[in-house]
């Protein structure tokens, strides 16, 4: 007997051909570029350039307020999806519409209009600069942009979560004696946890790499408002290559550690569902 | 009371629902309108003359040129990624769904770094590149090239579960009825994946046009001849007079323009596809 495997749809050798092709001429050689380079660097050079004073502040910065916005994100996500999710109101459609919002804009011009509503002769810096609140230039205005760039993640992966949400679990809940609050903490929390850590988990990833929003919001002064993306583009208008790919590696490392949690919690997630 | 159990008391209810108008209204409404206010702030006059600045006008021809090579170039990658990977089975599959991705996970600025490193003046092609006077990097070629890797996954990533969803026996019927290969994409594969195409599409179109961090890495800024249009924005909103910030703000409200039809062309899809969602789960009913 001859088996043959028999493919029955024509085109696999073409599109298959093609996508190798083009994802190794876009992605693949461009990244071993970068790895190679690296691999030129001992192992005590790139330490050294990958930790100067600069670099760490950026990183504090960087970091931080990531973390500060998909924290906030996390809260104010969560509280929009089931806003939207749960109640009629109305503009109901209209804002869940524009939750995308932040997806679409180009992020140069939401630095842009963020800069100019929190500076101190903005719509909203009128009045928050003299309450001691200073969004433009300065590590909170950091974390505005980037809150504002991350705000999609959490409300559109809690979304979906939310509407599957059998209502009988609560109504059974409820029968049994709990409040609407203990039922929140103890039935409903749970269930939404890993969507949400997913959002959170998303937009901190977002933040860690944004970089045109913030340019303009942040001042982008030495040690104080410089984010590590805006310090590789410093070292590479000064041609100092090696400190550029030093600071990239250290971002895509942690992008893609993050990436692997994220996987692991949607892995999580959907086990969750079922 | 908690006689209703199952339901926030009303003052919860509203006291919620007060707190998200208020976080939509600072974060999403008040930047947008404020893009639009600001641009305007000199008058109309001003406006068009801004935008009819010569360098303003060439960004706006070179991000539209930028979004016609990218956007055709990702949507031929995704329709090829799409075919191979939903209607066949090989090893591998699953690294190379991951690896179609990754250009998101990646920060914008370090996107343009790669290609710095591999054409830059000291990257690996850079003094080939030199002696045969063709330039990437500070060019629109390198604009184009870091483009297309952030806006790489856009269309393959939507197509991808579609095309699996449809399966392959009505392919196999055309096939069957005499139908080659490719008059079978064009009228059974591309109608049944065509939403989902047109919805990668506007998404990527969107990006190419407002990319900023890789462009702006391979870039070099050189105003009217590889400044795009965020980049102009930028360019002028550094120049720190109120004219020039409104004229920055004034190049910037077309993008918002994009966004916002973006965002409309998004939610007919969203709402088509829900309905038809609906049609489907009412006859099975």
């Amino acid at each position: 007997m001859v088996r043959k495997t028999f493919r029955v749809l024509p085109g696999f050798g073409l599109t298959m051909g093609f996508t190798l092709c083009y994802l190794s001429a876009i992605v693949l050689i461009p990244f071993a570029g970068l790895v190679v380079r690296t691999l030129e660097l001992s192992w005590a050079d790139f330490w050294h350039l990958a930790t100067t004073d600069r670099a760490l502040a950026a990183y504090r910065l960087t970091f931080g307020a990531s973390l500060v916005a998909a924290v906030a994100n996390a809260l104010f996500g969560t509280l929009l999806a089931w806003v939207l999710v749960r109640y009629e109101f109305p503009g109901r459609r209209f804002i869940d519409a524009m939750v995308d919002f932040p997806f679409a804009l180009p992020t140069a011009v939401a630095g842009l209009t963020l800069a100019n509503l929190f500076a101190a002769n903005g719509w909203l810096g009128r009045h928050l600069v003299p309450l001691g609140i200073k969004g433009a230039f300065t590590p909170l205005g950091v974390v505005i942009a980037l809150t504002f760039v991350g705000l999609p993640f959490v409300v559109r992966t809690l979304q979906p979560v939310l509407q599957n949400l059998e209502r009988e679990v609560e109504e059974a809940a409820a029968t049994l004696g709990a409040g609407r609050l203990r039922t929140f903490v103890a039935v409903i929390a749970p269930a939404l946890l890993p969507a949400v850590l997913t959002g959170f988990a998303l937009a901190f990833a977002r933040a860690i790499g944004e970089y045109g929003s913030i340019v303009f919001i942040s001042g982008n002064l030495p040690f104080k408002t410089e984010i590590a993306p805006y310090l590789i583009v410093m070292r590479l208008e000064e041609y100092d290559y090696t400190s550029a790919i030093a600071l990239a590696v250290v971002l895509l490392v942690f992008s893609f550690l993050l990436l692997g949690v994220i996987n692991l919690l949607e892995h999580w997630s959907s086990r969750f569902q079922e | 009371m908690a006689a209703r159990g199952t339901e926030e008391s009303p003052v919860t209810k509203w006291v919620l629902i007060g707190i998200a108008l208020a976080f939509s209204f600072v974060f999403l409404l008040l930047p947008l309108v404020n893009v639009f206010v600001q641009a305007l702030a000199h008058g109309l006059v001003h406006y068009w003359k801004s935008l009819a600045q010569p360098d303003s006008l060439a960004a706006i021809r070179l991000t539209l040129l930028v979004a016609a090579i990218t956007v055709p170039l990702n949507m031929l990658f995704g329709l090829a990624a799409a075919w191979a990977i939903a209607k066949f089975e090989f090893p591998g599959k699953p690294v190379l769904v991951t690896v179609i991705d990754l250009p998101f996970s990646v920060s914008p600025v370090v996107a343009g770094l790669m290609f710095v490193v591999l054409f830059g003046l000291q990257g690996f092609f850079g003094t080939w590149l030199n002696a045969h006077h063709l330039k990437i990097i500070f060019a629109v070629p390198g604009i184009v090239l870091a483009t297309v890797f952030v806006t790489f996954p856009f269309v393959a990533r939507e197509l991808i579960p579609v095309m699996q969803a449809t399966g392959t026996e009505q392919e196999q019927a055309a096939l069957t009825l005499g139908a080659n290969g490719w008059q079978t994409f064009w009228h059974v594969t591309l109608p049944s994946v065509k939403w989902g195409l047109i919805y990668g599409i506007i998404l990527c179109n969107a990006r190419a046009m407002g990319e900023f961090g890789a462009v702006s890495v391979v870039s070099g800024h050189i105003s009217g001849q590889t400044e795009t249009m965020p980049l102009r924005v930028e360019t002028l909103y550094q120049g720190a007079t109120d004219a020039s910030a409104a004229a920055a703000f004034a190049v910037a409200s077309l993008l918002a323009l994009l966004a916002l039809v973006t965002l409309g062309i998004k939610t007919f899809l969203e709402w088509r596809q829900a309905r038809a969602e609906k049609l489907i789960a009412g006859e099975r009913s």
